[in-house]
């Protein structure tokens, strides 16, 4: 069997189960492929012995017939995730030499299954960041290249997703703030999910903004994210917001059939000055659903315009709050102070060596709204437009409607460092059409459907019913079989 | 609102991130372009109703009021940037 790595991960499990191959020779293609894809950055803690050890574990398992879905499938982990004993930095300089003594719940949950991990994958700084260049391990890259430029691959996850559509890992491991799965999928041609807030335990995912903050799969297509969503899912009592709700086979609910559901189509996600070609992206994709049964309804859901400058509020308030524990006592970077400095002076060195400019920058910006003579105006506002948001979601789902359909992104990729000059809210603007979904807590995915004039990759994004996964991702399953994006990226690097 | 430079230093401070005197402008340009864009939030009704405690309606969940951790000193001190004496050390705090 050649080319390994491009086998999704219900293929793979079915040839390990079949004995057609190994996980060792499937790992062993992966780790050969990502050694040869350093010019992508997506890879920046290698694992080779965890991943054989694994594999090896897998192999036995798989040949006692004890064999989980995951059993024996090479994964990346986004550096977000604690690892036991492997280096945890979320891409920051603050977490430099982190060694975390503990193991997430997602990963404990992935590796109980038999799950190999490859290694640590670049992100933007604590997941702040839509390109990928916040990171302290300096730019990843995205695998589609239309001329000499260098694109990017979406952030946060950008390592995840570049790693993914390159075919270095069967699928990797997100993590979604304000649109940090569903961007970067978009933006390279694979599939990624955010799940409904509460159904992936938090616990050991480098906290950005707790209230927003989702885990969830990004892979090759619909069905793996349905495999690899189930087996990062589930209660966790070691999370105070997860939800104590079964977890269902998502897989199971992929038969195609949206007969009947009804697909909302939100007028407040037709921008001002919206490229022609995504517009034509997301009527295709409309088309694509009647065509396949399902009831096409104009909607409204009037507070869009609002969630980016609500989100702008509460995610630096509670990045702030979570990012006050790097102070240079407990782990990672401390500044060397000077003669006479107390342990003021130690945080603040410690602090402004240790984050990037984003991340201070919203660690700031966060302080400012929470603090005295303020936290009313700008915070508790912001939590109150919030409340409105989610209740315009609520209205839609209760007039019956199953899912709704918007772009995934405002654009496809850009080059790398073309935003450099922009002011910070450009950048922020990536996450329009995603950003409602972590206010309002629900689920969305994010599909590949189409490409741009240039050939880049374009994705549609389906928002479902809060716990109804299933029913989402089949929705999304019946929109890519009818899309039929199969394109990949010509291998230059 | 435009935020003037002292309003820049009193965050850095609050933050506790040490900011330069000379980056100090550019910074409280960036807060007031950010906060430009919050004010937005302005425009929108929002009499009656009640702040966002919790996306979805459950109660946060509670484990039971016992100790089922300790006793690993030297993992919790493992990461630690300087850990004496099986404690985290600071410079002095007390004159």
């Amino acid at each position: 069997m050649t080319d390994l790595t491009k086998l999704t991960i219900a293929a793979a499990r079915d040839a390990l189960r079949k004995g057609e191959v190994t996980s060792a020779e499937l790992t062993t293609a992966c780790l050969t492929a990502i050694d040869a894809a350093d010019a992508l950055n997506a890879f920046v803690h290698k694992t080779p012995d965890v991943a054989q050890a694994q594999s090896a574990a897998a192999d036995q398992r798989l040949q006692a017939g004890d064999a989980p879905d995951l059993c024996g499938i090479p994964l990346g982990i986004k550096d977000l995730f604690c690892t036991k004993g492997v280096p945890s930095q979320a891409a920051s300089r603050i977490l430099e030499g982190f060694r975390p003594e503990y193991e997430s719940t997602v990963t404990t949950q992935l590796f109980d299954a038999g799950a190999v991990m490859l290694g640590k994958l670049n992100m933007d700084e604590f997941a702040m960041g839509s390109s990928n260049e916040t990171s302290v391990y300096g730019d990843a890259v995205n695998p589609w290249k239309v001329d000499d430029r260098k694109l990017t691959p979406g952030g946060s996850s950008g390592g995840s997703a570049s790693a993914v559509a390159a075919d270095l890992c069967l699928g990797a491991t997100g993590t979604d703030t304000g649109g940090s799965i569903r961007q970067p999928a978009a933006f390279t041609g694979i599939t990624g999910i955010k799940p409904t807030y509460g159904r992936v335990s938090r616990w050991g995912i480098v906290a950005f903004a707790s209230s927003l903050d989702q885990a969830g799969p990004m892979t090759k297509d619909v069905r793996d994210s349905a495999i690899l969503l189930r087996a990062m899912s589930g209660f966790d009592p070691k999370d105070s917001t997860s939800a104590d709700i079964a977890v269902p086979d998502f897989e199971a609910a992929l038969t195609g059939d949206i007969r009947g559901k009804v697909i909302g189509i939100p007028r407040e996600y037709r921008m001002d000055g919206m490229p022609a070609e995504i517009e034509k992206l997301w009527s295709d994709g409309t088309a694509m659903l009647k065509d396949a049964g399902a009831e096409i309804r104009d909607i409204t859901l009037p507070h869009t315009k609002y969630a980016l400058p609500a989100y702008y509020v509460i995610a630096p308030a509670e990045a702030s709050s979570n990012l006050a524990r790097y102070d240079g006592v407990r782990f990672g970077h401390r500044a060397r102070i000077a003669q006479g400095d107390g342990i003021t002076e130690m945080y603040e060195k410690t602090r402004a060596e240790g984050f990037g400019p984003e991340v201070q920058r919203r660690v700031m910006v966060g302080t400012y709204v929470l603090s005295a003579g303020f936290y009313d105006a700008y915070y508790n506002r912001a939590r109150k437009v919030r409340a409105l948001i989610k209740r315009d979601f609520d209205q839609v789902f209760a007039d019956g409607v199953d899912a709704i359909l918007t772009p995934a992104t405002p654009s496809a990729a850009f080059g790398l460092g073309e935003m450099a000059d922009a002011d910070p809210i450009k950048m922020y603007l990536n996450d329009v059409f995603t950003v409602t979904v972590n206010l309002a807590g629900l689920p969305g995915i994010a599909v590949p459907t189409g490409t741009d004039a240039t050939g880049l990759p374009l994705g549609l994004q389906l928002i479902g019913r809060p716990w109804e996964e299933g029913d989402l991702l089949n929705v999304a399953y019946s929109l890519e079989r009818a899309a039929g994006f199969v394109a990949k990226p010509d291998r230059w690097w | 609102m435009a935020i003037d430079t002292d309003t820049a230093r009193r965050v850095a401070k609050l933050a506790r991130i040490k900011v330069e005197d000379e980056a100090l402008p550019a910074l409280a340009q960036e807060f007031s372009a950010i906060l430009g864009f919050i004010e937005q939030l302005n425009e929108v009704d929002v009499d009656g109703i009640d702040p966002m405690t919790s996306v979805t309606p459950q109660r946060l969940y509670r484990r039971d009021d016992v100790v089922n951790d300790g006793d690993q000193q030297a993992r919790v001190l493992a990461n630690a940037p300087d850990a004496r004496e099986g404690f985290f050390a600071v410079p002095k705090v007390v004159e």
